[in-house]
């Protein structure tokens, strides 16, 4: 069973269909990966689990039963478009916005103090919001979207604007989320992250999903069959090597070479290995899985010529 | 599981912030206390002018025909000093004894001179002058009878002041003594300040609704909420500011003006008893002086009837009726405008950006607004009538033919459509709001307005 699950939704705006057809399932406790060009229907897709727009089609399931105007009160959502009021003070414009995820006055406040102080930046609380630069403004965004404590967080390109030390401490703080048990899904362009961080992610392109799963798994299925050997100088050549083994590449380190083999028959890992190893000593041995980075825009190129 | 808050009390939550950063805002405070000293200032000011003077002036008579010299009385702008001897000689002491003016009234071969000279250091006032005028003026009238052989008095007999009195005859067969000047002023206030507030507060809750769309926040504050909650959890905040702000006007206009008239009404009271007290000194001193008393005796209690005709005027209004008449049509309208200022705002990514969206809002007002003059004429013409019937122009217009009378039936069906029409505004208002705030960067044409009320929520 999914934590969260969406099926088979379908929403139309008039003269085009922003999502056709589109399911993802995000298990308990992991952080799922939402990706795809701009424009492809990410953004929907995250208002309607979050319940600001309803799908035309489709099914909504948390928690095993169907998603209720009540769950929002377990959701924390980081959206793309974020800012906060400029003329209010940064400790009460907080206390509003986690009263009106459904905090109690006293437990938000307490809630709050914690976090503020955690992020070091007590001192702020009587500060108004346009003192703030962009960099404190958004720590306090990411407070207000995490403050009470929800089972679902849903973050809308959370890099994108943050200097790099925010954005690392957003990651560590997607992590310690996901330790303590929270269920996250993440919309971003930044693919170093997702390998990071996502354990699963779904691929949409021009409105429909044209990818998904574990991400181990899709970067597997998208094995170019390139492996990274070390071996003794000179002890892999061309000659020596079977059948559709080729060198790619090769760099001498000191007394090793590093060798790049692509192997061009639909020999298994372990299969490569073994011929490899009757060869010569390997000193490492590994093979090069293709970056989420190049499986994205050669999945998105080849859905986009496929229709 | 914990204890969470519900949807109205998160409602609850939004009116609060909306009232409040707007109640403490520093424009609050000081349309709350100017209102008041402009509604004050409007009503003080004619007092103010009608009872100051410049301390009371010295004039020299120098009438060379004699006739009129008895018929200037000192009273409380001018002390008057009868002079005599040669011109020059006249003149000569006149620059040195420092007085305000000489007034010569040199004999001539008529039998009636009309003609005087002020002579002064400074160009003297128009007030000396005028006073010259009516005092000479009215001997001269008499004189001119007298010569041709009438009574002065017979002038005075047939001097006719004709009095109309407007009386409203209820339904019940009750007579009120009504007067339609009154009527005019209430009306032209009552549909001007709705006007001005619809407008205000209404173009405050656009702001607002922009405000939240330029900062970005509104996708946060809707993944908690639903649109329709912010937008009349919104609504309702300035709703309540606008009202605390009338409450407040209400309260300190009624303060400032018990104020000023326990100060100024003191003096206008002096003043009104003064000036027939000098007058009926003069009497007795002559058939010609004898006439311009009882002239000046006849204005005096005209002025005094006019006064009587406001009080009774004012007296004959409803102010119960009229109260809760602006509170209904004003909650009305406020909630059908605001509810389409909103949507404008949802429409739009700035202030800017509104103005072609703002006009067909705002038209139905401008027409009420402009129809003024025909409304205040003809309170129960055809055209009247219509306008304060459809809702859109109703709340200025009712509240303008409220002082001359508007039948209950009127009233009742008018705020029912008022109400009625609000469902149809609000609905309309919220689903161009819940889709217009999600998208940035592009105005609608009005196509895609047409769209965004078929979507599905």
């Amino acid at each position: 069973m999914y934590f969260l699950e969406a099926r088979n939704i379908v929403k139309r705006y008039t003269g085009h269909t922003a999502l056709n057809d589109v399911s993802i399932g995000v298990p308990e406790g992991t952080v799922f990966g939402l990706l795809g060009p701009n424009g492809a229907g990410k953004t929907t897709l995250i208002r309607i689990l979050n319940q600001i727009t309803g799908p035309d089609e489709g099914q909504l399931l948390f928690n095993g039963s169907p998603l209720q105007p009540h769950d929002v009160a377990d959701f924390g959502y980081l959206p793309e478009e974020r800012g906060l009021y400029k003329k209010m003070k940064v400790g009460e414009q907080a206390l509003y916005l986690a009263m009106l995820k459904g905090m109690h006055q006293k437990e938000a406040m307490a809630e709050l103090k914690r976090w503020f102080v955690k992020f070091g930046i007590e001192t702020w609380w009587n500060k108004k919001v346009e003192e703030l630069s962009k960099g404190m403004q958004q720590k306090v965004q990411f407070i207000v979207t995490v403050v009470h404590n929800p089972s679902l967080l849903i973050f809308d390109e959370p890099f994108s604007g943050f200097d790099p030390i925010n954005a690392n401490l957003m990651k560590e703080e997607i992590l310690e989320l996901k330790r303590k048990g929270a269920t996250i899904i993440l919309s971003t362009h930044n693919m170093n992250s997702v390998e990071e961080l996502c354990d699963n992610i779904a691929l949409i392109n021009r409105s429909q999903k044209i990818l998904g799963g574990s991400v181990s798994e899709i970067r597997k299925s998208y094995s170019k069959q390139l492996f990274e050997v070390t071996t003794n100088n000179q002890a892999l050549t061309s000659e020596k090597l079977p059948d559709g083994f080729y060198i790619e590449s090769q760099i001498k380190e000191g007394p090793f070479d590093r060798s790049t083999i692509s192997v061009k028959n639909n020999m298994d890992t372990p299969g490569v290995l073994r011929q490899l190893v009757m060869l010569t000593d390997l000193f490492t041995f590994k093979e090069i899985l293709p970056t989420m980075d190049e499986i994205f825009v050669d999945a998105v190129r080849n859905s986009n010529t496929q229709q | 599981m914990k204890r969470k808050l519900s949807a109205w009390s998160k409602t609850a939550i939004i009116i609060r912030r909306e009232y409040l950063i707007r109640v403490r805002k520093k424009s609050f405070i000081v349309m709350t206390i100017l209102g008041p000293l402009l509604i004050a200032a409007l009503y003080a000011i004619p007092i103010m002018i009608a009872t100051m003077t410049e301390g009371k002036r010295d004039i020299e008579i120098y009438d060379e025909t004699g006739l009129y010299v008895d018929s200037f009385k000192s009273g409380t702008e001018f002390i008057y000093y009868p002079v005599a001897g040669n011109l020059d000689t006249v003149k000569q002491r006149f620059l040195r004894s420092g007085r305000y003016a000489l007034v010569h009234i040199p004999a001539t071969e008529f039998n009636v001179p009309v003609t005087a000279i002020i002579y002064s250091q400074s160009q003297p006032g128009m007030n000396i002058k005028g006073e010259v005028k009516r005092v000479m003026g009215k001997v001269a009238e008499a004189l001119k009878l007298k010569a041709k052989g009438y009574d002065p008095e017979v002038l005075n007999s047939i001097k006719t002041r004709i009095v109309v009195n407007t009386v409203k005859v209820n339904e019940d067969g009750s007579e009120k003594r009504g007067n339609s000047e009154v009527a005019t002023g209430l009306g032209l206030a009552a549909g001007l300040i709705i006007y001005f507030m619809l407008f205000m507060f209404g173009g405050q809750v656009m702001r607002s609704v922009i405000e939240e769309k330029t900062n970005r926040i509104v996708e946060v504050i809707i993944s908690s909420v639903r649109p329709v909650q912010l937008m009349f959890g919104k609504i309702i905040g300035v709703g309540l500011v606008s009202l605390t702000q009338v409450a407040l006007w209400v309260l300190l206009t009624l303060a400032l003006t018990t104020g000023v008239s326990l100060v100024m009404g003191e003096k206008m009271q002096k003043r009104m008893v003064e000036k027939p007290a000098i007058t009926s000194i003069g009497s007795g001193v002559g058939a010609s002086a004898m006439s311009s008393a009882v002239a000046d005796a006849a204005e005096q209690e005209d002025n005094a009837g006019k006064f009587q005709m406001v009080m009774d005027g004012l007296k004959s209004i409803d102010y119960y009726t009229m109260l809760s008449a602006f509170f209904f049509f004003f909650i009305g309208g406020y909630i059908l405008y605001s509810s389409l200022f909103a949507a404008v705002g949802g429409m739009v990514d700035s202030e800017q950006d509104t103005q072609q969206f703002i006009l067909p809002v705002t038209l139905p007002l401008i027409i009420a607004f402009m129809s003024v003059g025909y409304v205040l004429n003809y309170p129960d013409g055809a055209f009247s009538i219509w306008l304060s019937m459809i809702p859109l122009t109703s709340p200025v217009v009712m509240m303008m033919r409220l002082p001359f009378g508007v039948p209950m039936w009127q009233m009742v069906l008018s705020l029912l459509l008022l109400y009625g029409f609000t469902f149809f505004t609000t609905w309309l208002g919220a689903v161009i709001y819940r889709t217009g705030i999600l998208i940035y960067g592009k105005k609608p044409s009005w196509k895609e307005l047409w769209r965004w009320v078929r979507y599905k929520s």
